[in-house]
């Protein structure tokens, strides 16, 4: 019963955020981000009441209004969340890694060695052309390491690709 | 000797068309067969019978010359074609490269480089091997980057095997330098004066690297150990092999763990549920459909068995060489540094015996189906905790101290605590309520240990100068508890290198050991070349270095000059 009880304190105590201390200041991505996200939010959620909509409409089912709704309020919630999201997005060049983070619900926390850069991709979407964004991927030998930092200006970008490209190349290891 | 690594190019084994274009010729042969199979049994047996073959066909119209000059056509476009694509299929190995030029209409022209080299296998498919021949595999990164060279003599195939991961270990230049420096005046020296201990060697020669080397130490000079090495190399015949780095399975076993896999518990599972859905006076229908099931299963545990049996592992200079195969034979060479991760495990049916299975992810990955029927990452298929003990010790060269065998030793049996693992907090039982105690990490000279389960106990092995990325993250329930997760990225394979629960002010931590680890490790690891000055060879794999004295003027042939 102790132990229950103990475990039970444990999660009753306020919750601890994951973070990184002692690393310096985190490069943010351009504000301007914020719209390249919501209105991809948005779009979906269009998309989703829509179809909603249309199983409403030729089958005249109840319960898909009540999907049309939860769907306007988790894309509400989800917009509404935007800034904290992108303001969450950071990236750092450190002397020998490229530190990586997003997230503010879910966490994550990337290190890549330079010298695993296997190739830089550059894409930019429509939306994101329209505003001079554009996205960075950092490519390594593992799939999973999916280190994608969205939401950079052009010039920024490619002088980002450029720098790591460089410091790969100084860093070089095998696979 | 001659070798096939001389830069020139060279063709393959003229027999290799018709090797390889094996099922075509199955299929024309089984085309004839069943169209003459009376005649044939008329031939072989005196059976009589009843006309209506394509012979009877020809010999009626009186077109026996156009049948047979069409038979000789045929054969003649065969063989041209046969010859034509020998004489096309040419390879060379250079310092640099193993490249491969091949086709008739459409040429290909493929190179590898040699410091690239993930892993040189050598398959012997049955057929094949019966007239000795052989398929030679240079696997690199990449999807379906490999260099085949189908087929080969069998011998030279595993000379060219050496000499490829001769050069590709860096070793060629001093080599063949230290050879030309010491070939004139060591003639007619005798061993005895040249091995006399306390000279210092001339700076002349020490200028070359690898001899600058005090006799009477007990290193030894790399460029004459891996010279010698070439020589007494054991990668000539399976059985070759020196034998204090060999592991073998014994059939029982292997029988053993193939019977209490998990297959077998859905096997014994489908049959209760069919017992009781015929007892229960179901229909008989599902009776049928598990016939076919059931012999599928026989002859998945027959190809899981033939597939493992003759299994060896064994330490060579140039790496770990795994050979498996009954009837068909292979034996893949993964040089040191191309094991990008190690995951040692236990199903919970095992544990009664105290089986252990290993496998590996690496880069680059053969063609050919392993021990196991999936990809070549199943390194043992089965062992005893001393067998891990010994792969570990040949697939992490240098980590073999008596602390970091304890480390391994724990990290597969123990049930946690504070035994030089940091775990997971009383929390975590939340989300792992029996492994909690057990799931933790470590860092290790390079090697970072995480281990997890206890219904399957499992241990990772990453070393960190291959590792790609490190992530931490945490997700709502995770907070909550205070805890996050961690995840170390490596190339992908059978091995996936997570803990699931971390005390969240640890997870940091582990974060700047494990990326500082990782920096730290591949700026010094050179295992590209593996042989050259810098990459620190362990003794053990220097199986030869109390061998005779043959390599001995070499090494100490200044002292005989200043003499």
């Amino acid at each position: 019963m102790a132990t229950i009880k103990s475990r039970e304190k444990c999660v009753a105590e306020p919750a601890e955020r994951l973070d990184l201390p002692d690393v310096g200041e985190w490069k943010r991505v351009s504000p301007r981000y914020v719209v390249v996200e919501t209105v991809g939010t948005v779009v979906f959620g269009l998309v989703l009441a829509a179809a909603a909509a249309a199983v409403w409409f030729l089958f005249d089912v109840q319960w898909a209004l009540y999907l049309i709704g939860a769907i306007v309020l988790i894309t509400g919630t989800t917009v509404a969340f935007e800034p904290r999201r992108v303001r969450a997005i950071g990236y750092q060049l450190r002397r020998d890694d490229l530190l990586f983070r997003r997230g503010i619900l879910f966490t994550r926390f990337v290190s890549v060695p330079y010298g695993r850069m296997q190739l830089v991709d550059i894409t930019r979407g429509p939306i994101a052309r329209w505003l001079g964004l554009a996205d960075l991927k950092f490519v390594t030998a593992a799939a999973s390491s999916g280190v994608l930092i969205p939401g950079l200006t052009g010039a920024d970008a490619e002088s980002l690709r450029d720098r790591l490209v460089e410091l790969a190349e100084s860093r070089r290891a095998g696979l | 000797m001659t070798t096939l690594a001389d830069g020139e190019w060279h063709r393959l084994h003229p027999a290799s068309p018709l090797l390889r274009g094996g099922i075509f010729i199955v299929a024309v042969l089984g085309f004839i067969i069943a169209n003459l199979r009376e005649r044939l049994i008329d031939v072989f047996f005196g059976v009589p019978r009843y006309g209506g073959d394509p012979i009877d066909a020809i010999l009626e119209r009186g077109a026996v010359g156009w049948a047979l000059l069409v038979v000789a056509v045929v054969l003649l476009l065969i063989l041209a074609v046969f010859y034509l694509s020998w004489r096309m299929h040419t390879f060379r190995v250079t310092g640099e490269v193993v490249e491969v030029r091949s086709g008739m209409l459409f040429r290909s022209n493929r190179r590898a480089r040699l410091d690239r080299i993930q892993g040189v296998n050598i398959v012997r498919p049955f057929i094949p091997r019966l007239i000795g021949a052989a398929k030679l595999e240079v696997s690199v990164a990449g999807q379906d980057a490999n260099v085949q060279l189908a087929y080969l003599g069998s011998a030279p195939a595993d000379q060219l095997r050496r000499d490829i991961l001769r050069l590709a270990s860096g070793l060629r230049q001093q080599a063949v330098a230290v050879a030309d420096a010491a070939l004139a005046p060591t003639l007619g020296l005798a061993p005895e004066a040249v091995r006399s201990p306390g000279t210092a060697t001339t700076p002349g020669i020490a200028a070359s690297p690898g001899t600058a080397m005090s006799p009477g130490t007990a290193a030894v000079p790399f460029t004459v150990a891996d010279r010698a090495r070439d020589f007494f190399a054991p990668e000539l015949d399976p059985d070759a092999a020196p034998p204090e780095s060999v592991v073998r399975i014994p059939p029982g076993r292997l029988i053993g763990s193939v019977v209490f896999s998990g297959f077998t518990v859905f096997v014994v599972l489908a049959g209760i549920a069919l017992l009781i859905s015929v007892t229960a006076g179901g229909s008989d229908w599902l009776l049928v459909a598990f016939i076919p099931t059931l012999i599928a299963s026989v002859s998945f545990y027959f190809t899981r068995v033939t597939k493992s049996l003759r299994y060896s592992i064994a330490g060579t200079p140039d790496g770990v060489r795994v050979g498996f195969g009954l009837l068909t034979t292979s034996n893949e060479t993964l040089p040191p540094g191309r094991i990008h991760a190690i995951g040692v495990s236990q199903p919970l049916l095992w544990r009664p015996f105290g089986w252990w299975q290993v496998r590996i992810n690496t880069a680059g990955h053969s063609t050919t189906k392993g021990a196991a029927g999936e990809a070549n990452t199943t390194t043992l298929p089965v062992g005893t905790l001393a067998d891990v003990a010994r792969v570990l010790e040949l697939i992490l060269p240098g980590f073999d101290s008596g602390e970091q065998q304890a480390l391994i030793e724990r990290g597969l049996r123990s049930k946690g605590g504070d035994d030089g693992f940091t775990n997971a907090p009383r929390r975590a039982a939340w989300l792992h309520p029996f492994s909690w105690r057990r799931t933790g990490y470590t860092v290790s000279d390079g090697i970072a240990l995480l281990r997890r389960g206890v219904i399957s106990r499992e241990l990772m092995l990453i070393p960190l100068a291959r590792l790609q990325s490190v992530t931490i993250s945490q997700g709502p329930v995770t907070r909550m508890l205070r805890l996050a997760s961690a995840r170390l990225h490596t190339v992908a394979g059978p091995v996936s290198a997570y803990l699931g629960v971390v005390d969240v002010a640890e997870a940091p931590i582990f974060f700047d050991r494990i990326a500082s680890g990782a920096i730290s490790s591949a700026q010094a690891d050179t295992s590209h070349h593996w042989n050259q000055p810098g990459w620190n060879q362990p003794d053990r794999n220097q199986p030869n270095r109390n061998q005779p004295n043959r390599n001995q003027p070499n090494r100490n042939q200044p002292n005989g000059v200043t003499e």
